[in-house]
């Protein structure tokens, strides 16, 4: 682990993106990633700012890593649902490594039916485009998984997402 | 600069492309939306600083944005079509709050959905202004070009002095003349490879 150990899981992943020099974080606003996004907006290393629509960030992040700023679009669940054409026909079809960071809603107390049905979607509709996914649970591997995972989209050049359970941002670690 | 669209004339897409593939001198990257505008965009010529979509539709904005931030030296334009930009209009405000002063969007309207069977656009039918949409979603410099001169001239600004730019051209109903070869990944490769040189 090239990552050292942070004491939150919102700086767990931001150590990972600066190990792996993720800079450009759009994204679609959501209360779980309140304290990423918060925390991305205060550091110049980043250029972290809302979007309309989850697809728009998608389509940001491809041109950012093409033109050599690497990124990741931050949405939740319901929000990645919105994406399989865009991760088809751009990411996966042009090979570009575009990192989807999903919160994860839906599952371990949701209120929402509409939530916790269309959570059943997000890791049948990434297998099926075979996209790599880690489910993030614990404060003491988040980092090391976030960035290994990363390391491994940039390398391979394919898109990989990283889903941020309950377990880890909801849990007390 | 001209205020309303039914003051224009329509003009054609492929002969418009080729005026600005050969304004664009210095490494600017052109990002050409789904279907004809990026077939237009392979029939003014290849160059490796162009990126064709495929079926992404509404993304040339949000993939030139991401560009621009990542390049702010480098001027970067999107082509794309009215049916394109209605599916994705939300984008235009965040080219709004970004400000990319290197970012110039390039509107085709024909009203139609041509490349899947030339239906009318609900905005077609509605009399929608994508211009004064642009403007009200806070790019002030967002203009229709009224004829080929107009937008020569509004492409020149656009090259030269800080936006974000919008620019709108009325055209017909001619299909795109060649089709951009189903080759994502040497596109992807090739453009990635282009936008690593310094800008010319």
């Amino acid at each position: 682990m090239t990552t050292p150990a942070a004491a939150t899981w919102h700086g767990a992943l931001l150590a990972a993106f600066k190990a792996q020099e993720l800079r450009l974080l759009p994204y679609v606003p959501d209360n779980v990633l309140k304290p990423l996004i918060a925390a991305a907006e205060a550091d110049p290393f980043f250029t972290a700012f809302p979007v309309a629509r989850e697809e728009e960030a998608v389509g940001i992040v491809a041109g950012g890593v093409m033109a050599g700023m690497r990124g990741a679009a931050l949405m939740q669940t319901s929000g990645f649902a919105t994406l399989p054409n865009a991760l088809a026909s751009l990411a996966c079809a042009f090979q570009i490594p575009v990192v989807t960071v999903v919160s994860e809603r839906g599952t371990l107390g949701e209120f929402n039916p509409g939530q916790a049905i269309v959570c059943r979607t997000m890791r049948p509709i990434l297998d099926s485009m075979g996209i790599e996914h880690h489910t993030l649970t614990r404060l003491d591997e988040a980092g090391f998984i976030a960035e290994r995972a990363l390391k491994q989209a940039f390398a391979t050049r394919w898109p990989a997402c990283l889903i941020l359970s309950p377990l880890l941002t909801a849990r007390p670690q | 600069m001209t205020e309303t669209r039914p003051n224009t004339q329509v003009m054609n897409r492929a002969a418009l492309t080729r005026r600005i593939v050969g304004r664009c001198t210095r490494g600017e990257a052109i990002i050409g939306g789904i279907g004809n505008s990026n077939w237009d965009l392979w029939g003014a010529g290849h160059r490796e600083e162009n990126f064709y979509m495929l079926g992404s539709m509404g993304l040339a904005a949000p993939i030139a944005l991401g560009v621009a931030l990542a390049q702010p030296q480098r001027r970067v334009l999107a082509l794309e079509g009215d049916g394109s930009l209605l599916m994705q209009l939300g984008c235009l405000s965040t080219i709004a709050a970004r400000a990319p002063r290197n970012l110039i969007l390039v509107l085709w309207d024909n009203g139609s959905y041509q490349i899947t069977g030339g239906q009318g656009t609900p905005a077609a039918r509605a009399g929608t202004d994508f211009i004064a949409i642009a403007r009200a979603s806070g790019i002030a410099k967002a203009h229709w070009a009224a004829d080929e001169a107009e937008f020569d001239a509004l492409l020149a600004e656009a090259l030269g002095a800080d936006g974000p730019h919008v620019i709108g051209a009325r055209i017909d109903q001619a299909p795109g003349r060649d089709q951009t070869p189903r080759e994502p990944v040497r596109f992807a490769m090739s453009f990635t490879a282009a936008m690593a040189r310094p800008v010319g």
